[in-house]
């Protein structure tokens, strides 16, 4: 590991059974091309490709550490994926790594959307492509259906009410009502935070 | 500057929007199609639809169904000024985020509010979808696929490419 590289490496809640958690830093083209290849990789989501890449296959993080990145990068507004790799490549080395582990998840896929759109702008009106793509909606839109119900169990399972109110009156708010999202989050996060703050203090108590 | 220029329309609408998309870019999909088709007028519902599958179809994160839009407004340098926009900002402030919390895990508050964000995550994907499925489940056989593959993603580990290409081609065949 070279001097510049950034703190990174807490070694000291590191599991006991994985004592060489760590492997050597990688360098800047080696960050870039990690993440263009679980970028590419990433059909219908990244993060699962970021986390084999991450802790199994170069063991640049353990899991502990890939967690709490991610949870951090997950309550903090933007793409979660693109938030990760800039926070992950700067632990490694620095805003130079952060840049080129941003570079590399989003420039291919960029590419390869610039010249869809291009295809899109030209052929868009030809009927066939119209009619795979509307198959191809309906799809997608039943996988996004897939995941928030994936998402929705653990709330049920913990009967978690208050959550589930809270849940529900965004997806009113947004989804029946369409009002303006930062007017809803504006109004829904203090509540929640409020809400979750009052009642670990009642568990507590 | 002239706020008229549609890219520097497209920098600071997805700039702004990145802010405040908590929960990852699905949850940011209602908005992006108020914006893009109810304000600006910059596509059609059916359009908006369609770029969303093709961003589902291609590789990489979904935000990148800015990168369509972007290009649908201004060409090459639109579709390179809506991802920016949208991705550097919060980019940036969660490196310095996370400079600043040295150890997540000794103050609890991180993961209050992170627990405190996940209902109103989930429910605005749940509002993502409600939306989505209403610009393109015009049909019965189009509400039938959908659920289909609703149920299907849901309770098997079946890669998610089989059910597009499935979707695509009911599509080709006339059916949906």
């Amino acid at each position: 590991m070279s001097p510049d590289s950034a703190p990174a490496v807490q070694d000291s809640d590191q599991e006991p059974d994985l004592p060489a958690a760590h492997g050597p830093a990688p360098g800047l083209p080696a960050l870039f091309l990690a993440f263009a290849r679980m970028s590419l990789a990433g059909f219908g989501g990244v993060l699962v490709f970021a986390r084999h890449a991450i802790v199994e296959q170069h063991r640049w993080m353990t899991a502990d550490e890939f967690n709490e990145t991610f949870a951090l990068c997950h309550f903090l507004p933007g793409p979660n994926i693109v938030n990760l790799s800039m926070v992950f490549g700067a632990r490694l080395r620095g805003i130079a790594g952060g840049i080129a582990a941003f570079a590399g998840l989003l420039l291919p896929p960029t590419v390869i959307m610039t010249l869809l759109a291009i295809i899109y702008a030209r052929f868009g009106d030809v009927e066939v492509l119209r009619r795979i793509l509307a198959g191809i909606s309906c799809a997608a839109v039943g996988l996004l259906i897939a995941v928030v119900f994936r998402m929705i169990t653990p709330l049920l399972k913990r009967m978690d009410v208050l959550a589930l109110i809270l849940m529900l009156g965004v997806f009113v708010a947004i989804g029946m009502l369409r009002l303006p999202l930062q007017a809803v989050l504006l109004v829904a996060i203090p509540v929640s935070i409020g809400v979750t703050f009052w009642m670990r203090r009642k568990v507590a108590a | 500057m002239n706020s008229e220029h549609p890219i520097w329309a497209l920098i600071s609408t997805f700039g702004l929007m990145s802010l405040f998309a908590v929960g990852g870019a699905a949850a940011a999909v209602p908005e992006m199609h108020r914006i893009a088709v109810e304000v600006h007028h910059w596509m059609t519902d059916k359009q908006f639809a369609d770029a969303y599958a093709i961003a589902q179809l291609s590789p990489g994160p979904n935000v990148l169904i800015v990168t369509l839009i972007g290009y649908a407004v201004a060409g090459i340098p639109g579709a390179l000024a809506a991802t920016l926009a949208m991705c550097l900002p919060t980019a940036l402030l969660a490196y310095y985020v996370s400079r600043l919390l040295n150890r997540p895990s000794q103050s609890r508050w991180p993961g209050l509010i992170q627990a405190a964000l996940v209902p109103l995550s989930i429910g605005l994907m749940a509002a993502s979808a409600l939306i989505l499925a209403q610009a393109t489940d015009r049909t019965i056989a189009a509400l039938l696929l959908t659920a289909t593959v609703a149920v299907i993603a849901a309770v098997s580990r079946l890669n998610p490419l089989w059910l597009l290409l499935a979707g695509g081609v009911l599509g080709f065949a006339g059916i949906v």
